[in-house]
């Protein structure tokens, strides 16, 4: 295998042979061009979608709350119910084990302005914990902090696309805007994956909401979020714990189907990950279709590459060549052709990816990539299959006796 | 190929002694080229026995085969059978790098064949930049490098003209001159008589087989 000279005669043999190295190699290439660029596109398309659907934090549990459908304990029915700050320190002492953060969320409109420039936006009232709820990033400044909620300051933290509303270029940090009639003073700027709509508000302490509202400790609304080592049993579970705790705290008949609502986001969670299931399964079913076709086209090179090589095996032969020689000279040749063009084919695949990147996010295909490991196995899955594909015939070539391979024009 | 066997020899008793040379000839379907190809090891016996230099030839397996065919046996064929992408010097160093002879030796060597059949000056050349003539002297120049003792040339003037012939068939003489033993395949009774001895195949048996006074092939060519 390593023999200097056997070396030198197979690179002579691919140097005098261009037009059979260039088919064999470019199929190689192709086969493995094709293998990286649809697997890469298969995960862009599921980059996308996470993108797309796992935009906010997926441990949560949403608590709103309603108007009741049964009497109850002497209550009429059609009693609205009412958060109020209590709820959130009540929940989070009955779940100490299961709850990582709670935070409310009260969303009022209010007249936004800077200077001359007003707009009408969700103003919303939120403790720290709304920030990884929503995954909020921030882009400058800082969120909300428990200081704040303590303190009841006038502190906003304001969109993305508020932040260009009202500021135009001039740095939003530290300026003051009126909220609601309030001057509040900008602490931070966020973006959010979710879309316009949601970089098109500002978050503010929810004690300094209630208090712009007068309503001293009304919530609309709860986020819990739970530790995601509970999993999703463990999610339902608490699920069904809250809404017996709640529905008891807040009279409510145990059989009314209204009064509170709680959404389970881990159940959108787990239906989202059974769709990423689903493109994960197209995505290594188109990988294994390109694989084989590849296969196939390898060994119809091969095949083609001994059957036109019969004569020379002949040849070969009849002035001393042992059929192992003839194999070893013409596997090493096919092995060399398709590692160089394999790996050529896997380069300019990855080249391809890296080039696409986001151009294609009209198209649900967003940063394609694929693992280095899942390329580099394809490859030399197709080596492999190129040296057995080429072992085959060249052994039954080199077994057929001389002159009968001479015979062969 | 395929399962039906076809008995083209029909019991032939041939002897050949060193340095003789020896022309097979006999009609298309004679039998002729089978026997070459039995003396050559590119074909199989199924009955009888055949031995060369001494060695019974039996029961070969493809690679003592090659060994042999590399140590004892020189090719010569109708249509020349040079690897068509090698040069003159490569394809006449191919059987010395089956007797893996270093590189430099081996284009040693081969330019010596090569200027013995007067073709130094083609070395670089492809088979497809040369004529019938000169392609058939590379494939000597070939047969001659791994210095076998039996050269098998099976119609070696077969595709070339007379003249050409002629001139291809003093080199044999010449070759045979220096001691080496040559069986040629022939169906020309003209390249027959160049020849030291001839014998006749006729539907696979030896019809005839005498020593003739051999025809210098240099008279012929002017």
């Amino acid at each position: 295998m390593w023999n200097r000279d056997r070396w030198v005669e197979i690179f002579e043999t691919i140097k005098r042979n261009k037009l059979r190295t260039i088919l064999s190699g470019f199929t190689v290439a192709l086969g493995i061009f094709i293998f990286v660029t649809l697997f890469g596109f298969g995960n862009g398309l599921k980059n996308a979608f996470q993108q797309f659907f796992l935009d906010d934090a997926t441990n949560t549990i949403s608590v709103y709350s309603g108007k009741t459908t049964k009497p109850y304990k002497g209550f009429k029915s059609n009693r609205s119910i009412q958060f109020k700050n209590e709820d959130l320190t009540n929940i989070t002492e009955q779940f100490p084990k299961q709850i990582q953060y709670i935070t409310p969320r009260i969303t009022r409109s209010g007249l936004v302005s800077y200077k001359t420039e007003s707009n009408l936006y969700p103003v919303l009232g939120v403790s720290p914990g709304h920030q990884f709820a929503e995954n909020t990033i921030i882009e400058s400044g800082r969120y909300i902090s428990a200081q704040d909620v303590k303190d009841k300051t006038k502190f906003a933290v304001i969109g993305r696309l508020v932040a260009q509303d009202l500021f135009g270029n001039d740095p939003p940090l530290g300026q003051y805007i009126e909220v609601i009639g309030s001057a509040f003073k900008v602490i931070g700027v966020f973006s959010d994956q979710g879309g316009d709509n949601e970089e098109r508000m500002l978050y503010i302490p929810f004690t300094t909401r209630q208090q712009l509202s007068g309503q001293k400790d009304f919530i609309d609304m709860m986020i819990v979020a739970f530790y995601p080592e509970i999993g999703y049993a463990g999610a339902l579970d608490l699920e069904n714990k809250m809404r017996k705790y709640l529905k008891q705290k807040h009279q409510i008949n145990p059989l009314d189907s209204g009064g509170i609502y709680l959404r389970n986001i881990s159940q959108d969670l787990k239906q989202n990950q059974q769709f990423a299931g689903v493109l994960q399964l197209i995505v290594t079913f188109v990988g294994l279709g390109t694989l084989i076709a590849g296969i196939i086209g390898i060994s119809n090179i091969m095949v083609y590459v001994i059957k036109e090589r019969t004569k020379e095996i002949g040849i070969r032969k009849a002035i001393g060549a042992t059929p192992k020689e003839v194999i070893g000279m013409i596997l090493q040749e096919s092995i060399l052709i398709t590692i160089i063009s394999g790996y050529f084919g896997l380069f300019l695949g990855i080249i391809t990816l890296k080039i696409i990147g986001t151009r294609l996010e009209d198209y649900f295909i967003i940063n394609p990539y694929i693992d280095v490991y899942v390329a580099i196995t394809a490859t030399i899955i197709l080596i492999l299959f190129g040296a057995i594909a080429g072992y085959i015939p060249a052994k039954r070539a080199a077994e057929i006796r001389p002159i009968v391979a001479l015979r062969n024009d | 190929m395929g399962a039906n066997k076809l008995h083209v020899l029909k019991g032939i008793n041939f002897h050949v002694k060193e340095g003789e040379m020896v022309a097979i000839m006999g009609s298309s379907g004679s039998g002729k080229s089978t026997l070459l190809n039995i003396i050559g090891m590119l074909d199989k016996l199924d009955m009888g026995s055949y031995t060369l230099d001494g060695a019974l030839i039996k029961d070969l397996d493809e690679k003592k085969a090659a060994q042999y065919r590399n140590k004892f046996l020189g090719f010569i064929f109708q249509s020349f059978n040079l690897i068509n992408y090698k040069n003159s010097l490569e394809n006449v160093s191919l059987p010395l790098y089956y007797q893996g002879i270093p590189r430099k030796i081996r284009h040693e060597k081969a330019l010596h064949f090569l200027e013995k059949v007067g073709l130094a000056d083609w070395a670089t050349h492809l088979p497809s930049e040369l004529s019938g003539g000169q392609k058939q002297r590379v494939a000597i120049a070939r047969a001659l490098a791994a210095d076998p003792k039996v050269l098998l040339a099976d119609e070696p003037t077969g595709a070339l003209d007379t003249k050409t012939s002629y001139e291809l068939m003093d080199l044999i003489q010449e070759i045979n001159e220096q001691g080496k033993t040559i069986l040629v395949v022939t169906h020309e009774i003209d390249i027959s008589k160049m020849c030291k001895r001839i014998v006749h195949l006729k539907d696979g048996v030896i019809v005839k087989d005498q020593y003739v006074h051999q025809k210098k092939a240099i008279k012929h060519v002017e």
